[in-house]
């Protein structure tokens, strides 16, 4: 295992999500919703600080999926925070990897890194790569930012459980401009074919990549149609709205013999008036007057 | 030579001017369009412009299929998903068959900086260069890459041109004409020849001028024309100089230092230092700072030059 480990300690280590306590800055013990809306604007927070201070990186993408990844790592994934490594925990892969920002901002916040180490994204030396590195950053599964891989790294890791008789589960967050990739669908197609139902895929739908508006730049729909028929048990939710991705999350659980797709509608750079659904914020920096608006926005 | 400029936008608008006078050039890109420019001919022609979206396999087959139908396409991605994102499409449909299809790929290098390993594609010319059939340039600046890329439009095969993401230091004058398969010869010298690619080309000017001072007299070469490489000025700097240094912003292996060194090998061996990076990813930071750990930079082709003329003196 080449993650680095941040706690050697092997003293009854605190298990964090599946609605058990947790320990971190966070301080709470099963997270309310409003909890949870709190800690969604402290990601939120983090990710425009890091981004600024760094000089570069991607806001948008990491701002439309805030609520997925704290829905999953506050309440749903079964981790620990002792043990980065522990090997039942649920696996959380990030398949857009320019998302780099929100998944350490939420690492952070669970407390598997200081969050004063936030404002070294980016920086030479730090373990806070530009795209995700596993053998870099504790709590980081997957090394990516070339797109439209980590499914089928989830499919191997999802596979693992079943031939070691482990219970894990796998949740892979890819982005929709993403599923461009043929990758993505042969993925997909294996998935189906193998039925794995330990696996979730959440496709953050904001509607934007690069170029400028998915429907523009390759069109995907119908989106939900094409998951169907690859398959897949697909729930469509409010990518925002956390009780509804819980409830996605849970239902999730007990579909079987297949894998689920949660295609969760966002907004990309959700939570900054002026950076939400504009495609000149996928990858571009705001100014200072920008972060300072932006932070009074998220006060 | 203190004046920067972007090779990328140079890029842009030479596909622009190419696109006025042939109406057979297309323009494909795997959404990056922004990124690599070729939104100026998306702008000006939409007709003939393509975003496959982020697709690249798909964006190959593509412009293969336009190539053997009798078009002329560009298509374009950072050079860390082209060829590698797509390397067995770009080989079977496009250089087996010798189709007509311009690579043209930004971001090459550690020089992209802050994104990290993922983005620094530092295996894009050694993959590219083992396609037989390939022609492969890397410029020196701004001038030298749309010189390229008015070269690629004017002759037929398939044509790979790699270019970076900062902006460079001009080191030709605007009538600069490349003259392709000929290393250029920037600075004559007679007591060692430092061989250079891409950004790196300024970097090695640089350090002959350095060394000019301590009384050793560099010729510096830019072999922009990776491949087919110019084996007669490589002898001749070998013969008449009697020490190479090759200079990339690449793996040591595959680029321009094996192919200077596979030409000495042969036909006039000589000792041969290599800047580039040295069988490892780097990392996420600065590009100065990166160039500096990885050894990329004017300094480090300096102290190679010392050791390569001391090694002739063994
Ligand atoms: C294989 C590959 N091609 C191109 C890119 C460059 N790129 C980075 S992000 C991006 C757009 C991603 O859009 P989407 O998946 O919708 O992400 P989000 O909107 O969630 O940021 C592109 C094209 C890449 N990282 N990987
Ligand atoms: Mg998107």
């Amino acid at each position: 295992m080449s993650l680095p480990k941040l706690n050697s300690s092997s003293s009854a280590p605190a298990d964090v999500g599946a609605g058990q306590a947790f320990s971190s800055p966070a301080k709470a013990r099963t997270p309310s919703i409003e909890d949870m809306r709190a800690i969604a604007k402290r990601l939120r927070r983090h990710i425009i600080t890091m981004i600024s201070q760094a000089g570069s990186g991607h806001p948008g993408g990491s701002l439309s999926a805030v609520e997925i990844v704290t829905a999953l790592f506050f309440k749903v994934l079964r981790h620990r925070l002792a043990d980065p490594c522990w090997p039942e925990r649920d696996r959380f892969i990030l398949s857009k990897g320019h998302a780099a920002p929100l998944l350490y901002a939420v690492l952070a916040e669970c407390g598997y890194l200081p969050v004063e180490e936030l404002a070294t994204l980016r920086q030479m030396d730090s373990r806070l790569q530009g795209h995700t590195d596993r053998a870099c950053t504790p709590g980081v599964e997957m090394s990516a930012g070339a797109l439209g891989q980590g499914l089928s790294f989830a499919i191997g890791t999802a596979l693992t459980a079943r031939l070691n008789s482990q219970d894990y589960r796998v949740y892979a967050l890819l982005g929709d401009g993403e599923c461009d990739e043929g990758q993505v669908w042969e993925a997909a197609m294996a998935a189906a074919h193998f039925k794995i139902d330990n696996l979730v895929a959440i496709v953050d739908n904001n509607g934007i990549q690069l170029d400028g508006w998915n429907r523009d730049i390759m069109n995907l729909e119908p989106f939900n149609k094409k998951w169907e028929a690859f398959g897949w048990y697909v729930i469509e939710v409010d990518g925002h709205d956390l009780s509804q991705l819980l409830d996605a999350f849970e239902r999730a659980r007990s579909v079987k013999g297949k894998p689920t797709v949660i295609i969760a509608h966002t907004v990309k750079g959700k939570g900054v008036s002026f950076m939400e659904n504009n495609p000149d914020f996928h990858g571009k920096v705001p100014t200072p007057a920008e972060v300072k608006t932006a932070l009074e926005e998220l006060a | 030579m203190t004046q920067k400029t972007s090779m990328r936008e140079a890029y842009g608008e030479t596909l622009v001017e190419l696109g006025k006078e042939n109406p057979d050039i297309v323009v494909l890109d795997a959404d990056l369009a922004r990124s690599t420019m070729t939104h100026f001919f998306a702008r000006q022609f939409p007709d003939r412009f393509f975003d496959c979206g982020i697709a690249e396999q798909n964006m190959m087959g593509i412009a293969a299929g336009l190539a053997a139908s009798g078009k002329v396409p560009f298509a374009s991605t950072f050079a860390v998903f082209a060829p590698g994102r797509c390397f067995d499409q770009v080989r079977m449909c496009i250089a087996q068959p010798g189709l007509n299809v311009k690579l043209v790929t930004t971001h090459g290098g550690i020089s992209v900086g802050e994104d990290g390993i993922s983005h620094q594609s530092i295996e894009d010319l050694a993959l590219i260069a083992s396609l037989p059939g390939f022609t492969v340039i890397v410029p020196a600046d701004a001038v030298e890459a749309a010189q390229a890329v008015k070269t690629a439009a004017a002759t037929y095969g398939p044509f790979y041109i790699r270019l970076c993401r900062p902006k460079t230091p001009l080191v030709y004058d605007r009538d600069y004409r490349l003259d392709l398969g000929k290393a250029v010869l920037m600075k004559p010298g007679k007591d060692a020849t430092i061989i250079a690619i891409g950004l790196m080309v300024s970097a090695a000017l640089e350090a002959a001028e350095d060394l000019a001072r301590e009384g050793i007299d560099c010729r510096v070469l830019n072999m922009s024309t990776l491949k087919p490489v110019d084996s007669a000025a490589i002898i001749a700097a070998a013969a008449e100089t009697g020490a190479i240094v090759t200079a990339e912003e690449h793996l040591e292996h595959g680029g321009l230092g094996s192919a200077v060194a596979q030409v000495t090998a042969k036909h006039q061996p000589v000792p041969v230092e290599h800047i580039a990076i040295k069988d490892t990813y780097a990392k996420s930071g600065k590009q100065a700072e990166l160039f500096q750990r990885y050894g990329l930079t004017a300094g480090d082709i300096e102290q190679a030059v010392r050791t390569a003329i001391k090694r002739k003196r063994v």
